[in-house]
């Protein structure tokens, strides 16, 4: 059975930047995700991403992975793609499963002393009627197709939900020869950034605000969408439908952490629907009510990819002086990352994730939730 | 598209794929008292396919959350157990390999 100080479960930013400063600090790392790329979402990122120079303003997503996994690789961080964590054992041990070679798919166990999970998060659905036929499938879903597998999902696109994803995927589809019909949201001004929104509107895609998807039709797939206005309530007005021809609806719609593993972990959780739902409560050392367990990024609150990075670097740093690694610079760097995602979380955006992040953090304080002082 | 075809009477989605369970179905366990995601669940068995409740989890929430029920106890899901998504059984092959794991009772 494999040993390591701290066993990391997620290659997105958030798990990229625990591995990194976890050995960095000393400690030896095993970073495992599922995919055959580490990276996480930002492997599906073909865009120029903005923000601040620490945080890689400028490069393309992609670009920013194979930057992380570099470095991770320098830091001496063990990379193991292509595996899936499928839970513990009562012992502690860890299940994880490669699935590199269908054909000899080996369950394999190992032991931590610390476990950080950067799991990230899952897309949410709506279920309107027609929500299954085929045609309708999450937006990050038409993203893998098109930006990992180079295949379109649809000729005619209708989009359900104006947040960055709805808004980034939609015209990467149009780049990529498809045609996008409308982004359709129920909120009465667009979501995500204006930067997102105008690209679309220049290309004059109308978005339709305060309506919603209110049935796809289609013999084996989808061929009609109907939309109509909403009250304020969000139901559907009577008299204000109009049908829009398409193959493809998709729906960006949201994301819940995905939980599963910090669950079995029996990870104290609360319900904030600033961050997506139903996520595990954490507090300033991103340690859970579990002292082994730390959690970043996504699963700690859906966020952004800078925010991911930042917190999983936090984890990182606490989860190996936890074992007993790291020297004194350890404490300004902590306190520069926290003045960083101090940063990231303002304006009009990040000022109510600020919010519900230091809710998070006054719950875990009336818990008891403190990770080991170092 | 004349105002007829608009106005086609709405089906009852699916809320739950794997065991095919409708909207209807889940208001009706609401009506029955069931209050949280794991008491649906057991009322009718959505969430409890292969994929153990991925997506539908969290649509039950919302329309519990409609029925006015509180977030906090609209949520509460049973205890996810191992494996966590679901694997090929030969993954708990026993074989030569010493990090292989010999097969626990599922
Ligand atoms: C379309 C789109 C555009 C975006 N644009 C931007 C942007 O411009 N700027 C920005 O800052 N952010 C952006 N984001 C957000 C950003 O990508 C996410 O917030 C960020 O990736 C979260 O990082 P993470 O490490 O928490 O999770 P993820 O990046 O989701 O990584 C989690 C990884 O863990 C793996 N995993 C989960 N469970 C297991 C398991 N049991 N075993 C093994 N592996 C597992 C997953 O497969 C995944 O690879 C965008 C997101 C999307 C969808």
């Amino acid at each position: 059975m494999k040993c390591a100080d701290i066993l990391v479960i997620g290659g997105g930013p958030g798990g990229l930047g625990a591995a990194i400063e976890a050995a960095k600090a000393g400690a030896s790392v095993l970073l495992v995700d599922e995919n055959p790329r580490m990276g996480g979402q930002l492997y599906k990122q073909i865009h120029k991403f903005f923000g601040s120079q620490t945080h890689y303003a400028g490069q393309r997503g992609f670009d920013i992975a194979d930057t992380l996994i570099a470095e991770a690789a320098r830091a001496g961080v063990e990379l193991l793609p292509q595996t899936r964590a499928l839970g513990c054992f009562d012992e502690g041990q860890f299940a994880l499963l490669s699935l590199a070679n269908q054909d000899a798919t080996r369950l394999r166990t190992m032991k931590a002393r610390r476990v950080i999970l950067a799991t990230g998060a899952k897309e949410n659905a709506v279920a309107f009627p027609g929500w299954t036929l085929p045609g309708v499938m999450t937006a990050g879903a038409a993203q893998t197709l098109a930006n990992i597998y180079g295949v379109l999902p649809g000729k005619r696109i209708l989009i359900l939900g104006s947040g960055n994803v709805g808004l980034i995927v939609g015209y990467q589809l149009m780049q990529a020869g498809a045609q996008v019909l409308g982004i359709v949201d129920v909120l009465p001004s667009v979501h995500g950034y204006e930067v997102h929104a105008a690209k679309l509107r220049r290309a004059n895609v109308p978005i339709y605000l305060g309506s919603t998807v209110v049935e796809a039709r289609g013999e084996t797939r989808v061929q009609q969408v109907i939309i109509g206005q909403v009250d304020a309530c969000f139901q559907p007005i009577e008299g204000t439908h109009q049908t829009i021809e398409c193959d493809t609806v998709l729906l960006a719609v949201g994301l819940s952490p995905r939980t599963e593993i910090a669950a079995m972990f029996g990870c104290d959780m609360t319900f904030e629907r600033r961050l997506g739902g139903l996520m595990p409560i954490h507090d300033e050392t991103m340690c859970t009510s579990n002292q082994t367990i730390y959690v970043c990024g996504d699963l700690a609150g859906v966020e952004e990819a800078s925010t991911a990075l930042d917190e999983g670097r936090l984890a990182g740093i606490h989860a190996a002086a936890a074992c007993g690694y790291g020297d004194e610079a350890r404490h300004a760097r902590v306190a520069a990352l926290q003045s960083s995602l101090n940063t990231l979380r303002s304006g009009m955006h990040g000022q109510p994730r600020k919010e519900a992040k230091n809710d998070i953090l006054q719950l875990a304080h009336r818990k008891g939730i403190v990770g080991e002082t170092i | 598209m004349t105002q007829q075809e608009h106005t086609a009477p709405i089906t009852d989605p699916i809320i739950c794929r794997c065991e095919e369970i409708r909207k209807s179905e889940i208001l009706q366990a609401i009506e029955m008292g069931c209050r949280s995601v794991t008491a649906i669940k057991k009322y009718t068995r959505a969430g409890m396919g292969v994929c153990q409740g991925r997506t539908c989890a969290r649509l039950i929430e919302q329309i519990l959350i409609a029925s006015g029920i509180s977030p906090q106890a609209a949520v509460a899901r049973d205890k996810a157990r191992f494996p966590i998504v679901p694997c090929p059984i030969s993954a708990f092959n026993g074989s030569d390999k010493e990090d292989q794991v010999d097969a626990p009772s599922i």
